[in-house]
């Protein structure tokens, strides 16, 4: 972790971004601190990869602002990861997939691969190093992803629906090492649709319906009693059981 | 003339004895088409990946511009390069026409649109899917398309064989900046152009078998190498 100055607390200002004549986020405003786990939830097409896209500075936003700390979005690069929903693996080994992104981040040489097995210990991967990271199974594939951002000891770190290609065991074992980064002090901002994982990893949610923040609440309060006509919806029909 | 199964007899004759004149010709057509490959490809790859990667003004241009090249009539480029390298061109002082050097320049020429091109639309689809990772990670520019390239690179020798298939096969441009010459720019191409008008029909016929050889030997291995990657790295 850097000694430096903290990157958070996170915030969007007017947050806008269309794409193809189609206005995906409209005006999302929050401030993100440090500490709990926030859940980006909401249902498909509400704008949840976007929004984290925006945060991360994959996509610049159409107007509005996105800032770290007070500072703009480049000097904060370096404490934040991202997890992909579908992983993309370089064709090498699963350790040399961490130890590029180790000397992407100006890691010196010489602490990359013990800074890597490191990683992949803490996934469970440490018998695979040695394989070629594309044929790993998906599940490990996103663990691999988890290790490559976890050997960056990033300050934050997103989730972008990290296990929705996943089958229930593999998922388990991802959630696990999403707990692992809470408990380390890493900020998780997650996205998902799956309302038992948002109860499980969350603490509080942000709920996006078409592209606005419809509400914000810790996580219980969300789905016992959620304050908008919204997200109530959703919680409804997304648990049918109910 | 002769007959048709005579010619086969003598072609193979030829190859089997292993012919000096037969050789020297298969290896200057050799060494020429693979420095041009070389040289195509120590300049097409990274131009096709810069292309693929970059964003400028008149990129869809260049694009169009580069595709379109890839089918250059091989007589043109060696009008062209001849124009170049004869005693009144700009690069008469070097003094290179009717040399395996002269006929290095063209073939480049030929083959370079080819590698560039192939390279920048396989550079390009994998980009779509390595973009948003590699920023993340904070790889951009040069360094994204260097990671890209090493990457795909066994998709590339495809683009790279594609090249040497060209360049062994055309006629057009050696034969003009080469000048046939026997013995010094006489390769597999321009001799069976030659010696079929001339009716020596044994060498042009076991020219040809080995061209067909090597073109159909160079794809297969293409395949393989390729084969061989996708199991080992997915």
């Amino acid at each position: 972790m850097a000694a430096s100055a903290s990157i958070l607390p996170l915030a969007l200002r007017e947050l806008k971004f269309a794409a193809g004549g189609r206005d995906i986020i409209q005006g999302v405003s929050a401030t993100i601190e440090a500490g709990p786990a926030t859940i980006i939830l909401g249902a498909n097409g509400a704008g949840k990869s976007v929004l984290m896209r925006l945060m991360h500075g994959l996509l610049a936003p159409s107007s509005g602002e996105v800032s770290w700390n007070g500072q703009g979005p480049a000097r904060a690069r370096r404490g934040q990861a991202m997890v992909f929903q579908r992983p993309v693996m370089l064709r090498r080994s699963a350790l040399a997939n961490v130890v590029y992104a180790l000397e992407l981040a100006g890691v010196p040489a010489a602490q990359r691969e013990q800074q890597a097995m490191d990683a992949l210990g803490e996934v469970g991967l440490s018998a695979v190093a040695g394989r070629p990271a594309r044929v790993l199974s998906g599940g490990e594939q996103q663990r691999l992803a988890l290790a490559r951002a976890w050997a960056l000891h990033p300050e934050v770190l997103f989730l972008d629906e990290p296990t929705a290609n996943l089958d229930p065991s593999a998922t388990r074992e991802i959630e696990a090492v999403i707990r692992a980064f809470d408990a380390s002090g890493t900020k998780i901002i997650m996205s998902t649709h799956n309302l038992g994982q948002a109860r499980r990893l969350g603490d509080e949610v942000l709920y996006l319906h078409q592209g606005r923040l419809a509400e914000r609440a810790p996580v219980d309060s969300f789905f016992s009693k959620p304050a908008s006509a919204e997200a109530a919806a959703f919680i409804k029909g997304e648990s049918p059981w109910a | 003339m002769p007959g048709m199964a005579e010619a086969f007899r003598g072609a193979l004759g030829l190859i089997a004895s292993g012919d000096a004149v037969l050789v020297g010709i298969v290896a200057l057509s050799l060494v020429v088409s693979l420095s041009a490959v070389l040289l195509a490809t120590l300049l097409g790859l990274p131009l096709g990946a810069a292309i693929a990667v970059g964003r400028f003004p008149g990129r869809r241009a260049l694009i169009v511009l580069l595709d379109a090249l890839m089918g250059l009539p091989p007589v043109v480029v060696g009008l062209l390069i001849y124009l170049l390298l004869s005693h009144a061109g700009p690069l008469g002082e070097l003094g290179v026409l009717f040399t395996p050097p002269a006929m290095v320049i063209a073939q480049t020429v030929l083959v370079l649109p080819i590698i560039a091109a192939l390279c920048r639309q396989a550079v390009e689809d994998a980009w779509v899917e390595y973009e948003e990772q590699l920023h993340s990670l904070g790889a951009q520019g040069l360094r994204a398309a260097l990671t890209l390239v090493w990457d795909i690179r066994f998709s590339l020798v495809t683009a790279v064989l594609a090249g040497l298939g060209r360049a062994l096969a055309e006629v057009g441009a050696v034969m003009i900046v080469g000048g046939n010459i026997d013995g010094v720019t006489r390769v597999m191409t321009t001799t069976i152009a030659l010696e079929t008008s001339k009716g020596d029909l044994p060498l042009a016929l076991s020219l040809g078998f080995i061209l067909i050889t090597l073109v159909v030997v160079l794809n297969a291995t293409a395949h393989l190498i390729k084969e061989a990657a996708q199991r080992r790295y997915g």
